[in-house]
């Protein structure tokens, strides 16, 4: 360890000094805006450091984390998230004065944990990294303590999270077993030599089991719908967006490093999931009449359309999966952007009832909710399109064309909730009693912002495509 | 650069048009006028100036062109191009743009702005199909100008608006999805034999692949085509779209978003897989013949009169199809012709049932009857229009369809005889048409206004531009040859390289 190292691990340091300032300052003197403030701050140096950590890429820090472009790519995604679903927590909170401010420290202690995966190469800072963010998130999700639901998705994420971390250590113990090291570097070669062992293969599915309870992908996808139900709205946007890109984005390392997604076993495996999720995902979403709920079905077919890109493997899929999940982030702190405004104290707005003739009321936050669902659905103009554009094209180039043409099947059974979610937005009913509907001045601004950047790179997206190019060879 | 304007007008107009409507839905009229005006008219302006060129230059020069790179990475272009047949589909997209504002002028009363929004966005997409030479352009254009149809219909539509408007997403989506598909396998063939990355139509053309790749390839861009056209058995999201919609819409939708589907067979089907076409032109034409008995028979069929006119959109556009797999000069010409003509005559058909509909506020042909005695000048137009759409000699659509047939002759006598019973099926439900809605008593005693100003003004071009074509169509095939040579040169070269 020495000066070069810490230099390279200062998004990290700034992140966790920064929960650490919020939590001072809570105890010390409560001010809503301040720990906001604090908090954007924090990420905005955060995201700032890259910048001075870029030359430095690539760098081993001991043996546990690797700071190289990849990484440094997708903690620049993960702290811009953050931030913007930091601002929409902030309107959020403002309506439910009896919660504090430690939503932030939860939330900066999440991102950390996010980071720490995405740049992790080796099992163990793998099972910290994803520690310290399930923990925290188990707290976000129950934070409204006073209601029943988040409660409810709170021990349900606790209990399975926990489950799944269980076959995740089982998986790593077993290859640890055989091959007697958890460092990736030393695995990629000799996990190739080993691929017939049954040790190996086994460890392999219970990892793989572990890394599908935190996608949310069939067949263990069972929490998703009610803890994206119960949770509260940017909390869900969290859950959706942060959560599972570091772990996609780590799955993509672990894998392509080792060559592992050549193997027949996981290549089947994969596919399995990734048909079931994207099928069953689509036609679990018909069924609902909560967004929310909707939304995590669509959430569960849209990593089956990832895990597509994922078994495409070679360096389009990885462009393809890094500019799906920026289409992907976009798309859903938006949508979930959307929601959080319209909640009010009471309760969440997830009932498609609520957003029934919303453009006739509030034309721009509709035409944005429009924008993000014709995103998610895979329409010109948004950033979606060209994700969806992206996987079909690395899925072509290598020729899966099953899997394509299931993905080509079930997207348009998702069109169909998408436009139910559209229509309602534009339906016209008898104008009811006006009624004060919640504003949040802040949480407009990140949406305009959100949807600019969605229209930006479903236009023109040959700017970050470059960024993508350079950056992303594991 | 031209081109590039002509899209960003609509785009900007229609903009405005949803600002300026919160104060004056007047103002928004009026502002979508004039943009789809300056359109037709800069359009106009480009035809004139090209009318002398087009006879010199016999070599494939596009009449206007932008090109500049999109997305470097993908090889994709912003490639804009015009030649003749784009010329003559813009022409009539933006007449009947025209048509559609002043359609809607009294019948759309809530959400002005945001009608006209969509209206001119609707527009933009399908001048963008009609003048992308880059593949996945024109695959972001198909797209686009679902968006804002699927609003028009979900809307301003009548009672099953929304089923009606899902379901035409739901069958263009998928069917757009599989081109999608198809153009991106011919992209990555196109690699594999030349090492080159690319979208661009002129590279594109007599890319080497196996006949069986070939066959999957061109099925996979003639499924979104005969979606759109609609070819039997996949037209049956046209009658519920078509009869749903709000006027202009229905004007929109059988007037231009079907030609999409015939201007994609013959821009790109034929020109980029002549080998597969001509083996598949049987089924295709078989396919077609039945479409023409089937659309003549259900139109006869319907008591809805708007029913009845979405379904000579069946009949007619499969005499295009037909036309467009025969692949000879006569068959094209006629099919040129005919779309141009069914363009025009069916969409005066929907304003005129819009205008029926907003006086009678019933769509029954049983509720109406004898209305010839109070809205003479009304009925006229719609005798004219119904003989113009049954092919009276002396007007447009008689040219079109007796040219496919002259064509058609000389590949197969049979389908050419089954193809004519369709022409005698459709004074059944031309007839029927005039029939039950103008003559006889006026059994409900309706008293209405007769034909206003505004409707007159509609009419007027529409019936001026059906005999000019029904009696001197010299300039259509004028501009049109060109780009027809062109595009059989390409379908000539593309099999020389195959068989090579």
């Amino acid at each position: 360890m020495n000066t070069a190292d810490l230099l390279a691990l200062l998004p990290f340091l700034l992140v966790a000094g920064t929960s650490a300032l919020v939590m001072l300052e809570i105890a010390a003197w409560r001010s809503h805006w301040l720990s906001l403030g604090i908090t954007l701050v924090g990420l905005a140096a955060a995201c700032g450091s890259l910048w001075l950590v870029g030359p430095l890429a690539p760098r081993k820090v001991m043996s546990l984390l690797i700071l190289d472009q990849y990484a440094l790519f997708y903690i620049g995604l993960i702290l811009a998230a953050t931030f913007a679903i930091a601002i929409l927590c902030h309107g959020y909170l403002e309506r439910h004065a009896e919660t504090g401010e430690e939503l932030y420290v939860l939330l900066l202690v999440a991102t950390l944990g996010s980071m720490v995966l995405v740049a992790s190469s080796h099992f163990v800072s793998f099972f910290l990294g994803l520690e310290i963010l399930s923990v925290a998130l188990y707290a976000l999700s129950a934070y409204l303590h006073t209601r029943r639901r988040p409660i409810e998705a709170g021990v349900k994420y606790l209990i399975l999270a926990g489950s799944s971390s269980a076959f995740l250590l089982f998986g790593m113990a077993l290859i640890y077993a055989q091959l007697g090291t958890m460092d990736l570097s030393r695995l990629e070669g000799l996990l190739v030599g080993a691929q017939n062992s049954p040790l190996v293969l086994a460890g392999l599915t219970f990892i793989v089991t572990g890394i599908g309870f935190k996608l949310g992908v069939v067949p263990f996808h069972l929490w998703t719908p009610d803890v994206y139900e119960g949770a509260p709205a940017p909390v869900t946007a969290f859950i959706a967006t942060i959560s599972k890109g570091a772990i996609f984005a780590l799955l993509l390392r672990y894998f392509y490093t080792v060559g592992a997604q050549h193997f027949r076993a996981v290549f089947v495996l994969f596919a399995i999931i990734a048909i079931a999720s994207m099928l069953i995902g689509n036609l679990m979403a018909l069924l609902q009449n909560n967004v929310k709920r909707i939304l995590a079905y669509s959430s569960i077919a849209h990593m089956g359309y990832l895990l597509v890109a994922f078994e495409a493997s070679g360096g389009m899929a990885s462009e393809a999966v890094a500019f799906y999940l920026v289409a992907y982030f976009i798309t859903t702190v938006g949508a979930f952007g959307v929601v959080t405004i319209l909640s009010d104290e009471e309760r969440d707005a997830d009932t498609l009832e609520d957003y029934a003739g919303l453009f006739w009321r509030r034309p721009v936050l509709a035409s944005i909710f429009t924008l993000m669902m014709l995103s998610l659905a895979g329409i010109p103009v948004t950033a979606g399109f060209l994700a969806k554009f992206y996987v079909v094209t690395a899925g072509a180039s290598a020729g899966i064309w099953a899997l394509i043409l299931i993905l080509v099947i079930s997207s348009v059974i998702g069109l169909f909730y998408y436009l139910r979610i559209v229509a309602t937005l534009y339906a016209r009913r008898p104008e009811a009693a006006p009624h004060a509907e919640p504003h949040s001045t802040a949480g407009s601004y990140v949406l305009v912002v959100l949807t600019i950047l969605l229209v930006w790179l479903g236009v023109y997206p040959a700017s970050l495509l470059k960024v993508i190019r350079t950056v992303l060879p594991i | 650069m031209i081109l590039l304007w002509l899209i960003v007008i609509l785009f900007v107009g229609g903009v405005l048009a949803w600002a300026v409507a919160r104060w004056s839905a007047l103002a928004s009229r009026w502002i979508s006028l004039i943009a789809v005006s300056a359109d037709f008219v800069i359009g106009l302006i480009v035809w004139l100036r090209s009318a002398g060129r087009v006879e010199i230059l016999h070599q494939q020069a596009w009449l206007r062109e932008v090109d500049w790179s999109w997305i470097p990475s993908f090889g994709i272009h912003f490639h804009l191009a015009l030649d003749g047949l784009s010329l003559l589909l813009l022409m009539l997209t933006f007449l009947l743009g025209i048509m559609s504002v002043l359609a809607s002028w009294t019948e759309i009363q809530d959400g002005v702005g945001f009608f006209h929004l969509n209206l001119l966005w609707v527009l933009a997409g399908i001048a963008g199909v009609f003048l992308a030479m880059d593949l996945f352009l024109f695959y972001f254009a198909w797209e686009l100008m679902l968006v804002p149809m699927y609003f028009l219909i979900a809307i301003w539509g009548h009672e099953r608006r929304l089923y009606a408007a899902v379901k035409f997403f739901l069958f263009t989506q998928l069917s757009g999805l599989l081109m999608l598909i198809a153009i991106l396998a011919l992209y990555f063939a196109h690699h594999a034999a030349t090492g080159i990355f690319t979208f661009e139509y002129a590279d594109l053309l007599g890319t080497p692949l196996s006949p069986h790749a070939a066959l999957w390839i061109m099925l996979g861009f003639f499924v979104a085509f005969a979606v759109k056209l609609p070819m039997f058995p996949l037209h049956t999201w046209l009658p519920d779209a078509h009869t749903e919609a709000p006027t202009a819409g229905s004007v929109v939708l059988a007037g231009l978003l079907l030609k999409t589907g015939a201007y994609g067979l013959l821009r790109f089907v034929i020109p980029l897989f002549p080998g597969s076409a001509q083996a598949f032109a049987p089924i295709a034409m078989a396919l077609a013949v039945i479409g023409i008995l089937y659309g003549a028979i259900l139109a006869f069929a319907q008591s809805d009169l708007k029913r009845l006119v979405a379904y000579t959109s069946v009949n007619h556009l499969g005499f295009v199809l037909l036309g467009i797999f025969a692949w000879n000069k006569l068959a094209l010409q006629g099919a040129m012709i005919t779309m141009i003509c069914h363009g025009v005559s069916t969409g005066a058909l929907f304003i005129l049932v819009g205008g029926l509909q907003e006086r009678l506020h019933t769509r029954e042909l049983a509720r109406m009857n004898g209305l010839w005695q109070t809205v003479p000048r009304l009925g006229g137009a719609g005798l004219f229009f119904a003989l113009a759409s049954m092919g009276l000699p002396g007007l447009g659509d008689f040219v079109g369809e007796f040219m496919i047939l002259l064509g058609v002759y000389q590949k197969s006598t049979i389908l050419t005889a089954v193809a004519a019973v369709g022409i005698l099926a459709s004074t059944f439900y031309a007839l029927k048409f005039v029939q039950y809605a103008f003559h006889g008593p006026n059994d409900h005693h309706w008293t209405l206004p007769d034909l206003g100003v505004r409707e007159a003004i509609i009419f007027t071009p529409m019936i001026i531009i059906l005999l000019w074509l029904g009696l001197y169509p010299r300039p259509v095939f004028n501009t049109f040859n060109p780009a027809m040579e062109t595009l059989q040169q390409h379908a000539e070269q593309t099999l020389e390289a195959l068989r090579r």
